[in-house]
C-alpha cells in the first residue's frame, strides 16, 4: 500500500508541490520575523500611527489643497493626486503625439518621413533624465527675472519662475458648480448616444459641447457664485494671483511627452504596418480615398495589434514620472522621500509607494485587457 | 541529478539561513578591526566639511572627524572609506549597517536620535541661513515676502521654510528638490530668490559655485542654533563612546594648548591632566577598548579641533568662517572639553 503510494507519480508530485509551497512560506515567516527582530533590535520604530501626525514639510505645488499643519497621510494623497495629474497629462499627449508620429513616419513626404524618423532616433536614444534636465535648464535659463518678466499678452507673464496668466476665480461654492457641470457633461454623453445612435459622431460632438456649455452657465446662474477674471500682479519679489504654471511641472511634462512619444509613435507605425497589404488594395478597389481607408480600415485592424505593447509602454510612463524628483516637481517619490527623512519610517513609506504603484499599474493593465478585448477579432 | 539530490541542494540554504540566525553580532569595534577599515557616511561635495579634492583624496571638518576615529581605532588616518550619501540615503544607510559612523551635517534632533540612531558629541555648531543675490537688496528674513527659496529634501531646512514663512507671515513658496547640487544650480540660474541650508554649507557653496562670491549674502533663517553631530547606530555604547571620545580628544587638545607640532613635547608635561589625556598615565584608552595613546595618535596625525577647524573652513581656507559658536568655551563659543580621567 506504502510502498505503491511512494511510487505513484502523482502522490509524489503531489508531495514535491506542498513541500515547495511550505518552504515559500516558511522563508516569507522568517524575512518578516527576522525583519521585525532587527528593526527593535536598532531602535527602529514601526508602526503606521506616524500618519495622523501633523507633515510640517511643504510641499510646492499640488493639485488638491495642501497645506503643512495636514497629515503625513494628506502628504501622501497630495503625493498620489500629482502623479496621477502627470500620468495622465503625459499618456494624453504621448498618444496623441504618437498617433501623429506613426502617421508622419509613414507619409509620402519626404522631408516630413524624414523629420519624423529624426525624431524618435534622437529621442530614443537620449536617457530620459538627461532630457528632463535639458528642458529644465531651458526653462529656467531663457527668460528673465520676474521684475523683468515678458508680457507677450496683456496679463501673461513669462519668467524664470514660470507662466503667470490671468485666471477664473470662484467665490464659495465653486466646488459644487464644477461637480454639476460634470454630471451634466456625463449626462449628455450618455443620453445623446443612447438616443442618437445613427446620427454620425461629428455631428453628434458640437450640440453635446453646446448643450453642456449652456448648462453649466445656466447652472452657474442659478447658484449665484461670484465670478471674476484675476489677472496675476508683481508683489514683493513674485508675481501673485491668476493660473500658474511652474518651470518644473512644465519640464517635466514635455521631457515625459516628448520621450513617451518616440516609442508610441514606433507602436503605432509597427501596428499600421502589420495590417496586410491587401487591406489597402481592397480599399481602393472600392474607391475610398487613402485617409478614409487609413481611418476607417487599417487602424481599427492595427489597433488590436498595438494595444498589448501600448499597455506596457503606459505602464512604464507611470513609473517614469518618479524620474521628476530630479527637477523638484513633487510627485510621490519626492514626497515618500521627503516623509522617510521626516519620521525616519522608511518600510512604512516604501511600503506605501509600492502600493500606490502596485494599485496604479494594476488599474491601468486592467483598464487595457479589458479594451483589448472588446476590439479582439471576434471569431466566430 | 537525482532527486534525492535535489533535495540535498534546496535544504542547504535553509540550513544556512538558520545558522546566520543563531550566530551572534559582532560589535562595531570588532567588525572594523577585522575589516582593518572604518567605513564612513559622507556628503555627496560639500567643500570645507566634506568634498574629494583633485587628487581624490577626502578632505573637510566632517572628514577629519572620521578620520580622529579611524586614528583612535586602527592608528591609521587614511584607514577610512568615505561612502557620498544623500540627505535622505544616510539616515539608513548607518541604520542598516552600511557605514560605521555617520558624521555628515546632521543635525541632532530628537525625532532622529529616538528613532535608531544615537548621536555622540557635536563637531559644528550653527544657525540655519538664507543665501541671497545682494542685488535683491534684502538682508532680514521679515523682507522676503514672496519669495520663492530653493530647497533640498532630506534635511531640517524644509521644515524651516514653513516655520518661518508661517512666523513672519510671508507666503515662501517653496521648490524643493531631491539632490543637493540641483537645488543649489537652480538658486544659481535665478529660479528662486533665496536658497536655504546650514550656514556653513551655504558659505561652502557660494565659494565654491558663485561666479563672484561678493555678490552673495547670508542671514540667518531662525534665531535657533542647530548642532551638527556625527551619528552612530544605537545599541553599541562602546562605539558611541568610541567616537564621542575621539571627537572629545581634538577639542580637549585645542583646550589644553597642544598642536600637532607641539605634541611631542607635551608628554613631558608637568600638568597630570595632560599626561593622563595623552596616554603616559594608563587606563584612559583601555576603558574604551582602545589602545592608551589614542588621543596622542589622533593629534599626532590631524592636530587639535582649531587647526581642523581653520584649515577646512576657518581663516587658512576659502570659506574664511569665523570660529564663533564653534570657539572654545573659554573663548566664549560652545565647544566645551570634557575631562579626560
Amino acid at each position: 500500500m506504502l510502498q505503491s503510494l511512494w511510487y505513484s507519480d502523482r502522490f509524489r508530485s503531489w508531495i514535491m508541490q506542498i513541500a515547495l509551497l511550505g518552504a515559500l512560506l516558511g522563508l516569507l515567516y522568517w524575512i518578516a520575523g527576522n525583519t521585525i527582530t532587527n528593526l527593535a533590535e536598532r531602535g527602529i520604530r514601526t508602526g503606521f500611527d506616524f500618519l495622523a501626525h501633523p507633515a510640517r514639510f511643504p510641499i510646492s505645488e499640488s493639485v488638491v489643497h495642501y497645506t503643512p499643519s495636514d497629515s503625513f497621510l494628506w502628504a501622501f494623497v497630495v503625493g498620489v493626486a500629482n502623479t496621477l495629474w502627470l500620468s495622465v497629462i503625459t499618456l494624453v499627449l504621448a498618444t496623441a503625439g504618437g498617433l501623429f508620429l506613426a502617421l508622419a513616419q509613414l507619409a509620402k513626404h519626404p522631408l516630413l518621413s524624414r523629420l519624423a524618423v529624426g525624431y524618435v532616433t534622437l529621442f530614443r536614444n537620449i536617457p530620459l533624465i538627461v532630457q528632463l534636465l535639458f528642458f529644465y535648464g531651458l526653462a529656467t535659463s531663457v527668460f528673465p527675472a520676474p521684475r523683468d518678466a515678458f508680457e507677450p499678452l496683456p496679463g501673461v507673464f513669462l519668467s524664470l519662475r514660470g507662466v503667470y496668466a490671468p485666471g477664473l476665480v470662484m467665490g464659495a461654492g465653486g466646488g459644487w458648480v464644477i461637480a454639476a457641470s460634470i454630471v451634466l457633461l456625463l449626462v449628455t454623453i450618455w443620453l445623446g448616444n443612447r438616443r442618437f445612435r445613427d446620427v454620425s459622431l461629428v455631428r453628434r460632438i458640437p450640440s453635446f459641447v453646446g448643450i453642456w456649455l449652456v448648462g453649466t452657465v445656466i447652472i452657474g446662474w442659478l447658484a449665484d457664485v461670484p465670478l471674476h477674471l484675476e489677472s496675476p500682479v508683481l508683489h514683493g519679489l513674485n508675481f501673485r494671483g491668476g493660473m500658474y504654471l511652474s518651470p518644473e511641472f512644465a519640464a517635466i511634462v514635455v521631457g515625459l511627452a516628448l520621450y513617451t512619444t518616440a516609442f508610441t509613435g514606433e507602436i503605432i507605425r509597427g501596428g499600421i504596418e502589420a495590417v496586410g497589404k491587401g487591406q489597402w488594395e481592397g480599399g481602393r478597389a472600392l474607391g475610398l480615398w487613402d485617409r478614409q481607408i487609413m481611418f476607417r480600415i487599417i487602424l481599427p485592424q492595427a489597433l488590436r495589434i498595438i494595444v498589448p505593447p501600448m499597455t506596457s509602454q503606459y505602464l512604464s510612463t507611470v513609473k517614469n514620472t518618479t524620474l521628476a524628483v530630479a527637477v523638484g516637481y513633487p510627485e510621490l517619490g519626492l514626497v515618500v522621500n521627503t516623509v522617510i527623512n521626516q519620521t525616519g519610517q522608511a518600510l512604512e513609506s516604501i511600503m506605501v509607494m509600492l502600493g500606490v504603484f502596485l494599485t496604479v499599474s494594476l488599474t491601468v493593465s486592467l483598464f487595457m485587457n479589458w479594451f483589448n478585448a472588446r476590439i479582439a477579432l471576434v471569431e466566430r | 541529478m537525482g532527486y534525492k539530490l535535489k533535495l540535498a541542494a534546496l535544504c542547504l540554504p535553509v540550513a544556512g539561513m538558520l545558522f546566520a540566525m543563531s550566530a551572534q553580532a559582532a560589535t562595531t569595534l570588532e567588525t572594523v578591526k577585522e575589516r582593518g577599515r572604518l567605513i564612513c557616511g559622507a556628503s555627496q561635495g560639500t567643500p570645507g566639511f566634506g568634498a574629494p579634492d583633485d587628487n581624490g583624496y577626502w578632505r573637510g571638518l566632517d572628514i577629519e572627524t572620521c578620520r580622529a576615529v579611524a586614528v583612535a581605532v586602527l592608528g591609521d588616518k587614511d584607514a577610512v572609506d568615505f561612502v557620498p550619501l544623500s540627505g535622505q540615503q544616510r539616515i539608513p544607510a548607518l541604520q542598516t549597517g552600511e557605514i560605521d559612523i555617520l558624521p555628515r551635517t546632521l543635525t541632532w534632533t530628537l525625532q532622529r536620535d529616538a528613532n535608531g540612531i544615537n548621536f555622540t558629541q557635536p563637531n559644528y555648531y550653527e544657525f540655519t541661513g538664507f543665501m541671497m543675490p545682494k542685488s535683491l537688496g534684502i538682508t532680514r528674513v521679515e523682507d522676503m515676502a514672496g519669495a520663492s527659496v530653493c530647497v533640498q529634501t532630506g534635511s531640517t531646512t524644509e521644515v524651516v521654510v514653513n516655520d518661518v514663512s508661517t512666523k513672519h507671515k510671508l507666503d515662501l513658496q517653496p521648490v524643493v528638490f531631491d539632490n543637493t547640487s540641483a537645488a543649489r544650480q537652480a538658486f544659481f540660474s535665478g529660479r528662486c530668490d533665496a536658497l536655504i541650508t546650514d550656514a556653513g554649507a551655504l558659505a561652502s557653496t557660494r565659494a565654491s559655485m558663485a561666479k563672484n562670491p561678493d555678490d552673495y549674502i547670508i542671514f540667518p533663517a531662525t534665531p535657533y542654533v542647530d548642532a551638527l553631530t556625527p551619528a552612530v547606530r544605537q545599541g553599541d555604547d562602546q562605539w558611541m563612546d568610541i567616537v564621542r571620545w575621539s571627537i572629545q580628544a581634538l577639542i580637549a587638545a585645542e583646550n589644553f594648548g597642544i598642536t600637532q607640532a607641539n605634541v611631542d613635547d607635551m608628554l613631558q608635561s608637568k600638568d597630570p591632566r595632560i599626561v593622563r589625556f595623552l596616554g603616559v598615565d594608563p587606563g584612559n584608552g583601555t576603558s574604551l577598548g582602545l589602545k592608551d595613546d589614542f588621543a596622542y595618535q589622533i593629534i599626532k596625525a590631524l592636530g587639535n579641533y582649531g587647526e581642523i577647524f581653520d584649515r577646512n573652513v576657518g581663516k587658512d581656507s576659502p570659506l574664511k568662517l569665523e570660529r564663533g559658536y564653534n570657539a572654545l568655551f573659554k573663548d566664549g563659543g560652545m565647544m566645551l572639553p570634557l575631562a579626560f580621567q
